[in-house]
C-alpha cells in the first residue's frame, strides 16, 4: 500500500463510497473483448464445472460438465470452449501491418476474467490441455491441445506488469479505485463492485456485505458457494449420475444448467459493469505503446504456433527463468514510471514519498557549457534549471529525474539548498536539446514554468544476454534435457 | 596483552590458515569445478580472496574476479596490487568499468593497475577485476579461473549470465548477510533449483551438492562479547569465534555520564552491547524521539572522544569509524538530518548513516542501530529478515548500541512467522524470527532506559 | 482463592464458567496450529482456552461464519485417503522411499531392502475407549522402534497437553524406519502441479504435521527420535495417484514450541476478567440456544480483539470483529494502517489530514505526513483530466 491509496482508502470508509486513486485508464480496454467466467469442481485439481463465456454482453454462452471427475467431460468441455475460444483469438492475426523488425497485428485478442483466481484458473487449465495427444488410447480433439496452449501464452502474459492481454476484473478496479475495506476483501468482485458502483439506495459498507454472502450474490469463482454445492449441485449431479434411460438425460443436464447459471449470470454481469466503469475513464498516454508490446507477443505467439507449436515446458529451464525474471523486471519499472507520467493522482504518490517533486522554475542558465570529459577542450551544452519545491523532496545528488512534460530529457540532480519556504533544486539538463551548441527554442524549461519531476524511471539498462539454453553453464545444473513429448505425458490426466 | 590471549589469538590464527591451505589445496588440485567459501563477519574475506589471487596469477593462468560494487571493486584492486607488487611483479591487474569510466583516484596510479571499459582495451592482463554488472556484458573469452566475491549479495541469474565466461570458480561470501531481491514476486520459479530470485551460491550448491563447502572460523572484526551473540542468532549450525579474546578489544570513553546516551555508550564499553530502551509506544517509521536518541548517541560518542584499542594498537574513534545502520531510507534521512554537520556529507570524516543493505561488507569500531522492529506494531517478513539484522549487528569492532522502544518482545511473541511454504525450496536458517529473540534475549540485560522526556519530540 | 487451590486450578474453573454447560470444544491439531496466526488476541485466546464453540457462539450474536465445506471437498479428501492407503501401503513406502533417500547407514525408509512393511492400525476398534486406544498405539509406536522392518501406523492417537488440558491428536500416518526413526505423515487432497502446490496450504499442513511432531517427541521422551523432516503425500497434477512430498518443518517447531509455552499468558488474562462473564448459551429444552444475543455481544467486548483482515481467512468469529473494527485503520488491513501512522481511527485520519484536528504528541509525524498526503491527494486529483471519475467532489479540501 502506498501513502495516497491508504489516505484514499481512509476517505473511502468515511464516505462510504469508493475514491479514485486513478485519473486516466491504465488498461487497455479491447472494442471486443472475450469475457470467461469459469466455474471449478471444489476439491477437485481445477476440474471445470462451468463457464460463461462470450464477446456479447446480452448472448454469453453457457457451457457445462455434468460430471467434473469425469475426465471425457472434461475434454469434451475443453473443446466446446475451444470453438469459442479459438476463432476469437485466431481473427486477430489476418490484420497486419508491416514494420521495420517483422509484422505485427493491428489488433489482438484480450481475455477478461472476473478476478485473480480466475487467471490462475486458466493458467491450470492450459497445463492440464496443452500436452494432451489427438491419436491413441487418449486421444482428444485436435483443439483441445491449441487451446492449452493459447491459454498458456494468455496466463504467462498476465503475470508480465503492465500487460493488458488478460486483466482480470477486480485488479482492473482496484488500480482506478480505492475502497473503505481491506485488500483482501477487494478480491470479490461483488463486493468491489458494490463500494465502487453500489445499487440504489445501498451504500458501499451495506453492498459489499451484501456481496459477501453467497445466499445473495454467488462467489464470483472458480471455487462455489459450498451451501450451493451441497443443497443444490450434489443433488442435481447426484441425478444425472442417475440417470439410466438416454431420453432423461437432457433433463438432467437442464437441471444442471438452471443451476449453474444462476451462479454464473451475476458475475457475468458484474464484469460487464466493471468494464462499464472503465470505459468512462479517459486512457493514459501510455497504454497504446503498452498494448503495442501486447500485439508484438500476440503475433510472436502466432507465429511461433503456425511454425514450431510445441507446448510450454511445464516449468521454466535456468535460462528461460533468469530471462523472464528480467524481462519482469524491466517491465515492472517501466510501467511503475509510465503510469506516473500519465497520471498525476499516480505521480501524487512519489511525491509523498519524495522521489518526485513539483516545483516552479525560478533560475535558468540556458547556454551553460561543460568540457565533455573526453578531453582536447570540447565542450557541450548542459544548462541548469532550478526549482523552487515545497514538496518533501528526498533526491540525492547525482539522482536522474525527468519532468511528465519533458519526457525526453533527462536531468541530473546537482544542488539541493533549503531557502525560506521549501527547497531549491538545481538540475543539469542532459540531453532534448537538439544538436546545435545553443538548445533548441523550448527545449529548457524558462523561468515561472511550473514542472513535475521524477527519480522513478524506467530502467534504461538493458538487461544482460543470457546463455542459450543448451549452453546452460555447470553452475546451473548444465544444459536441460531437451523437450520431447512422452506417453506419461498424455496417460497422467487419467491415471 | 595476557600470555593466555596471545596463545588463543595465536591458535586462532592457525586454525584460520589450516582452512584456507584447504581451500588453497583445493583450488590447486581442481578436482572439483567450484569452492565455496562461507565466511562470518570480518573472518578475512577479503583477505582470502586476495590470497588466492596471488596463487593463481603465480600459476601464470588467467583469472577473473567478480565482485558486487564498484567499492568492493576498488578495494580489491588497491590491496591485490599491493600483494602483486610483492610475489608477483610482472603480474597486472586490469580493472574494468563501465563505459565513460575514470579509474577512482585510489587506484589511477598504482603501477601494475591497467583499467579500460572494454576487455580489449585491458590487454590480457594476468587478474581482471569488474563488478558482476559488468561482466555480464563480456560477451567473449573465457578464464580457467574466477573468483567471485561476496557471492550471496550476487543473484542467480547474474552468475547464470557471466558462468560461460569461467571454467572454475571460487565463491566466497557471508551467508549471514541479506539476501539479494528482486522487484517482482512470482511464484512459478518456487522449488526450482535454479529459481533465478535466490543468491547464487543457492543455485550453485543446490545444482552442484558436492562442491567443497570451507567456513573461515574466526571473525577478526566482532570482539568476543559479539562471539556468542552473533554465532548464536545468524550462524546457528557453524558458528565461529572471535580472533580476539575477553579484554583485548577495549573501548575508551572519557567524560561523565550526563544522560541516558551516555549511559548506554558507558555500558556498551563495558559490555560490547548497549541497549537503550525507549518507553513503549507504536509510531511512525520515522519515529523523531527514537530518531534525536539515535543521534544523540552517536553524538555523544564522538563529543566525548572515544579511542579504541585492539591489543596493544590504540587509536582513536574518529566520526568515520562511527556508523549508524537503519531498516529503512527514510529513516537514514530523517537520523542524518539529525546529526547535522556531524553527516550532512559535506567531506570525508564523518559519521556513516545508512540502511542495512548498503552497510554489508563494512566495518566500523563502533556502530548505533535503530533497531527494525521499533515501534512498530506489526512484524513483516522484511522487518524480520535474519540478514538485515545480523548486517546491523555485525559491523562493528568494538561495540554496538541499539535503540528501540520497548515492546518488542511482545511484538515478536504476536507476530511468529506464518510465510507460505514452498515444495522443494530448502528452508532458510537462521529464521528471522528466533534470531530476533535471540538477539533482543542477549541485549535485555545491557539496556538502558530512557524517561520519556529524554527525548521527546522536538 | 480457597486454600490449596493452585492458579491453574483457578483458572480452569473460571475458564469453566466462561464456558458454560456446553461440553469443551477440545484443541486439535488444526487449532493448535490456529494459535501461530493471530496469538495476539486476547478474545481468542480465551475461548480457545475455555474451549467456546466459537462457530456457534458467532451465529448467536448474529454473525455467522462463512467457513462451510463442500460435499465434493470432502468425498475427495476421503476418496484419496482411502487411495493412498489402499494395497496395504506398499505404493506408499514406495514413495517414501524416494522422497526421504535411504540414510548413510544403509537404512531404507521404505520397504524393498529392508523387507516388507508392518501395517499397524491405530484407528478405533469397537467399544475402545480413547484412553485404551491412546494406549494401545503408543505401545504400537514404542515397539515400532525397535523392529528392523519399516512400520506405519494409522491413526495412532496421541497425547499432548495445551494450555494445562490433554488434547488428543490422530496423525494421519507415521512411519518408523528401521533405524527407529519417526517420520510424520500428513495426507492432504489438495493437488501438486509440476511439483507445485498452493503455499499456503502447504504451510497450513507443515504446522499441523509439526504439532503432531512435538506431541511425538514429548510422548517419546527423545526428541532426535522423530525427525522435522514430515511427508506430505498429495494427489499429482490433476490425476488422483499419490505422490511424496519431504518438508522440513524446524521452523514450525520453533513457533510452535514458543507458543505453547505462552499459553500460561491466558491465566493474566482470565484473572483481568468479571468473574460471572459467561458465554452460556443456555440451550433451551429443544437444544437451541436461548441466551440473548445482546448479552454475548456484551460479554464479547469485555474481551480485546486484535482484528486484522487475516482474521477472515480464520477464525469464526471474524465478520462479529470486523463488525467492531468498522471505522477503525486496522480493519484497512496493516500496511494500509503504517501508511497512515498508525492513527487509530478513519474519522482521526481524516482530521488530522484535514487539520481540524489539534495532534496529541505521539501524533505529530504523523499528521504532518498526512497533511502532505492530503495536499498531494487533491491537487492529482485535480490535474487529472476532468471527467466525472475525477472531478467528484469526495476529494478534501487540502
Ligand atoms: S476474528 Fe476476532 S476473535 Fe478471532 S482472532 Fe480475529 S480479532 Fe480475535
Amino acid at each position: 500500500m502506498t501513502a495516497i491509496s491508504s489516505y484514499a482508502r481512509a476517505l473511502a470508509a468515511a464516505s462510504g463510497t469508493a475514491v479514485p486513486t486513478a485519473t486516466v485508464r491504465h488498461v487497455h480496454l479491447a472494442a471486443r473483448p472475450l469475457i470467461l467466467v469459469p466455474l471449478a469442481m471444489a476439491g477437485e485439481a481445477n476440474a471445470p464445472l462451468a463457464a460463461m463465456v462470450g464477446t456479447e454482453r446480452e448472448r454469453p454462452e453457457l457451457l457445462v460438465v455434468p460430471q467434473p471427475r469425469n475426465r471425457d467431460l472434461r475434454f469434451a468441455f475443453a473443446a466446446r470452449l475451444a470453438e469459442i475460444f479459438l476463432p476469437y483469438v485466431l481473427g486477430f492475426a489476418a490484420d497486419i501491418e508491416e514494420l521495420t523488425n517483422g509484422p505485427r497485428t493491428v489488433d489482438a485478442p484480450q481475455l477478461i476474467v472476473p478476478n485473480q483466481a480466475g487467471v490462475a484458473f486458466v493458467r491450470l487449465f492450459g497445463r492440464s490441455t496443452r500436452f494432451r495427444t489427438t491419436t491413441g488410447d487418449y486421444a482428444v480433439e485436435p483443439s483441445v491441445p491449441l487451446l492449452g496452449r493459447w491459454l498458456t501464452f494468455f496466463a504467462e502474459r498476465a503475470e508480465v506488469p503492465g500487460s493488458s492481454l488478460m486483466p482480470a476484473a477486480t485488479e482492473m478496479l482496484s488500480l482506478h479505485w480505492a475502497t473503505g475495506q481491506s485488500a483482501l476483501e477487494d478480491a470479490n468482485l461483488a463486493a468491489l463492485m458494490g463500494w465502487i458502483d453500489p445499487p440504489a439506495g445501498a451504500d458501499g459498507p451495506a453492498a459489499a456485505r451484501l456481496a459477501e454472502d453467497p445466499r445473495h450474490c454467488p462467489p464470483a469463482g472458480p471455487t462455489t458457494d459450498p451451501g450451493f454445492d451441497n443443497e443444490v449441485l450434489a443433488p442435481a449431479i447426484a441425478a444425472y449420475d442417475a440417470v439410466t434411460d438416454p431420453s432423461q438425460l437432457p433433463d438432467a443436464v437442464k437441471r444442471l444448467e438452471e443451476a449453474l447459471h444462476s451462479q454464473l449470470q451475476p458475475t457475468w454481469d458484474l464484469v460487464w459493469r466493471a468494464l462499464d466503469r472503465l470505459r468512462v475513464l479517459p486512457g493514459g498516454a501510455s497504454v497504446p505503446g503498452r498494448w503495442e508490446v501486447d500485439r508484438s507477443r500476440y503475433t510472436g505467439f502466432h507465429t511461433y504456433m503456425i511454425e514450431e507449436g510445441l507446448p510450454q515446458a511445464r516449468r521454466d529451464g535456468a535460462v528461460a527463468a533468469a530471462r523472464r525474471l528480467n524481462r519482469m523486471e524491466r517491465a515492472q519499472a517501466s510501467y511503475d514510471a509510465e503510469r506516473a507520467f500519465d497520471d498525476p493522482l499516480v505521480m501524487a504518490d512519489h511525491r509523498v514519498t519524495g522521489e518526485a517533486f513539483l516545483g516552479s522554475v525560478v533560475a535558468v542558465d540556458r547556454d551553460r557549457r561543460v568540457p565533455n570529459g573526453r578531453g582536447k577542450g570540447r565542450l557541450v551544452t548542459r544548462p541548469l534549471v532550478t526549482l523552487r519545491t515545497e514538496d518533501p523532496v528526498r533526491l540525492a545528488l547525482g539522482m536522474k529525474v525527468v519532468a511528465t512534460r519533458r519526457r525526453r530529457q533527462e536531468c541530473v540532480v546537482t544542488a539541493l539548498e533549503p531557502c525560506d519556504a521549501g527547497i531549491l533544486v538545481t538540475l543539469e539538463a542532459q540531453n532534448g536539446m537538439g544538436r546545435s551548441a545553443a538548445p533548441a527554442p523550448g527545449s529548457v524549461p524558462e523561468v515561472g514554468e511550473s514542472l513535475c519531476y521524477s527519480s522513478v524511471l524506467a530502467d534504461g539498462v538493458r538487461s544482460a544476454t543470457m546463455p542459450e539454453a543448451e549452453d546452460t553453464p555447470w553452475t546451473h545444473g548444465g544444459p536441460p534435457q531437451p523437450y520431447e513429448p512422452s506417453e506419461q505425458d498424455t496417460a497422467e490426466a487419467w491415471e | 596483552m595476557s600470555a593466555a590471549s596471545v596463545t588463543s589469538s595465536a591458535s586462532a590464527a592457525e586454525e584460520a590458515e589450516r582452512v584456507i591451505q584447504a581451500v588453497l589445496g583445493d583450488l590447486r588440485r581442481g578436482h572439483s569445478r567450484g569452492v565455496i567459501v562461507d565466511s562470518p563477519p570480518g573472518a578475512g574475506k577479503s583477505t582470502l580472496v586476495v590470497r588466492a589471487a596471488a596463487v593463481i596469477a603465480g600459476s601464470g593462468e588467467p583469472l577473473m574476479i567478480v565482485a558486487q560494487t564498484n567499492e568492493q571493486v576498488d578495494d580489491l584492486v588497491e590491496r591485490l596490487a599491493a600483494r602483486l607488487a610483492d610475489e608477483v611483479p610482472h603480474a597486472r591487474v586490469g580493472r574494468l568499468g563501465r563505459a565513460g569510466y575514470a579509474p577512482s583516484a585510489r587506484i589511477a596510479n598504482l603501477p601494475n593497475i591497467v583499467t579500460a571499459s572494454d576487455i580489449a582495451g585491458l590487454g590480457d592482463p594476468e587478474v581482471t577485476i569488474s563488478t558482476a554488472a559488468k561482466w555480464a556484458y563480456v560477451r567473449e573469452g573465457t578464464w580457467p579461473w574466477a573468483i567471485v566475491d561476496e557471492a550471496y549479495q550476487m543473484r542467480s541469474d547474474t552468475l547464470l549470465a557471466i558462468a560461460s565466461r569461467f571454467e572454475r570458480a571460487l565463491f566466497v561470501g557471508d551467508p549471514g548477510q541479506l539476501d539479494p531481491f528482486s522487484t517482482v514476486a512470482n511464484d512459478r520459479w518456487h522449488g526450482l533449483v535454479w529459481n533465478p530470485t535466490q543468491s547464487a551460491v543457492a543455485v550453485l550448491q543446490r545444482a552442484n551438492p558436492d562442491l567443497p563447502v570451507h567456513r573461515l572460523p574466526v571473525s577478526w572484526r566482532l570482539p568476543h562479547t559479539a562471539q556468542s551473540v552473533v554465532a548464536d542468532a545468524f550462524y546457528p549450525f557453524v558458528g565461529f569465534r572471535t580472533g580476539t579474546g575477553p579484554g583485548e578489544r577495549a573501548l575508551t570513553i572519557p567524560g561523565h555520564a550526563r544522560g541516558p546516551a551516555d549511559e548506554v555508550l558507558d555500558l556498551a564499553a563495558a559490555t560490547g552491547w548497549g541497549l537503550l530502551e525507549l518507553p513503549a509506544r507504536h509510531t511512525v517509521r520515522t519515529d523523531a524521539e527514537a530518531v534525536s536518541a539515535v543521534a544523540d548517541v552517536a553524538r555523544r560518542l564522538v563529543e566525548r572522544g572515544a579511542s579504541a584499542r585492539s591489543g596493544t594498537d590504540e587509536r582513536a574513534v574518529t566520526p568515520d569509524r562511527v556508523a549508524v545502520g537503519a531498516a529503512h531510507r527514510d529513516q537514514v534521512v530523517a537520523i542524518r538530518a539529525a546529526l547535522g554537520d556531524l553527516a550532512d556529507g559535506s567531506g570525508p570524516g564523518q559519521v556513516v548513516v545508512d540502511t542495512a543493505n548498503r552497510l554489508q561488507g563494512r566495518e566500523y569500531d563502533v556502530t548505533v542501530v535503530l533497531h527494525p522492529l521499533s515501534g512498530r506494531r506489526d512484524a513483516t517478513a522484511f522487518h524480520l529478515e535474519a540478514g538485515r539484522l545480523c548486517v546491523l549487528a555485525s559491523r562493528h569492532r568494538q561495540a554496538c548500541v541499539v535503540v528501540a522502544r520497548a515492546g518488542i518482545r511482545d511484538l515478536l511473541d504476536t507476530h511468529p512467522t506464518s510465510d507460505p511454504v514452498h515444495l522443494g525450496e530448502p528452508v532458510k536458517f537462521p529464521d528471522g524470527w528466533a534470531a530476533n529473540q535471540a538477539v533482543l534475549a542477549h541485549l535485555a540485560s545491557r539496556s538502558v532506559q530512557a524517561g520519556g522526556a529524554a527525548y521527546a519530540a522536538r | 482463592m480457597h486454600p490449596g487451590e493452585s492458579v491453574q486450578d483457578r483458572t480452569e474453573s473460571r475458564l469453566d464458567r466462561i464456558r458454560g454447560s456446553a461440553p469443551p470444544r477440545r484443541h486439535d491439531a488444526r487449532t493448535i496450529a490456529a494459535l501461530t496466526r493471530n496469538p495476539g488476541c486476547a478474545r481468542r485466546g480465551v475461548l480457545d482456552a475455555a474451549g467456546v464453540d466459537k462457530d456457534l457462539l458467532a451465529r448467536q450474536v448474529g454473525f455467522p461464519a462463512a467457513f462451510g465445506q463442500s460435499r465434493f471437498a470432502i468425498v475427495r479428501g476421503n476418496v484419496f485417503e482411502a487411495r493412498v492407503k489402499a494395497d496395504g501401503c506398499v505404493d506408499l513406502l514406495r514413495m517414501f522411499h524416494e522422497c526421504l533417500g535411504s540414510e548413510p547407514g544403509g537404512t531404507e525408509p521404505g520397504g524393498t531392502a529392508a523387507g516388507e512393511p508392518l501395517l499397524v492400525t491405530g484407528d478405533a476398534e469397537p467399544d475402545e475407549t480413547l484412553a485404551a486406544r491412546h494406549e494401545r498405539t503408543v505401545a504400537a509406536l514404542r515397539t515400532a522402534s525397535g523392529t528392523d522392518r519399516p512400520v506405519l501406523i494409522t491413526h495412532p492417537l496421541l497425547r499432548l497437553a495445551v494450555g494445562g488440558q490433554d488434547v488428543h491428536l490422530e496423525p494421519d500416518l507415521v512411519l518408523v524406519r528401521p533405524g527407529g526413526l519417526f517420520h510424520v505423515v500428513e495426507i492432504k487432497s489438495f493437488p501438486v502441479i509440476d511439483g507445485q502446490a498452493e503455499g499456503e496450504k502447504v504451510a497450513a499442513a507443515a504446522i499441523q504435521a509439526a504439532v503432531y511432531v512435538l506431541a511425538l517427541r514429548r510422548l517419546l521422551g527423545r526428541p532426535d527420535a522423530v525427525s522435522h523432516d514430515v511427508v506430505l503425500v498429495c494427489p499429482r497434477d490433476f490425476s488422483n495417484a499419490p505422490m511424496a512430498t519431504r518438508i522440513d518443518v524446524r521452523r514450525q517447531l520453533l513457533v510452535l514450541d514458543h507458543q505453547l509455552a505462552r499459553l500460561s499468558a491466558v491465566d493474566a488474562l482470565v484473572a483481568a476478567l468479571p468473574p460471572d462473564l459467561t458465554f452460556d448459551l443456555a440451550p433451551g429444552p429443544d437444544g437451541r440456544p436461548t441466551r440473548p444475543a445482546a448479552e454475548l455481544a456484551a460479554g464479547l467486548s469485555r474481551l480485546d480483539a486484535r482484528y486484522t483482515p487475516d482474521c477472515l481467512s480464520m477464525c469464526e468469529l471474524a465478520f462479529r470483529c470486523r463488525h467492531e473494527a468498522a471505522g477503525r485503520t486496522a480493519a484497512l488491513g496493516p500496511s494500509v494502517r503504517e501508511e497512515l501512522g498508525g492513527v487509530e481511527t478513519v474519522a482521526e485520519v481524516l482530521e488530522l489530514a484535514a487539520g481540524t484536528r489539534a495532534p496529541t504528541a505521539d501524533q505529530a509525524e504523523a499528521a504532518d505526513r498526512l497533511r502532505t498526503t492530503a495536499r498531494m491527494y487533491a491537487a492529482g486529483l485535480a490535474a487529472g483530466p476532468a471527467t466525472e471519475h475525477a472531478a467528484g467532489d469526495r476529494g478534501p479540501t487540502p
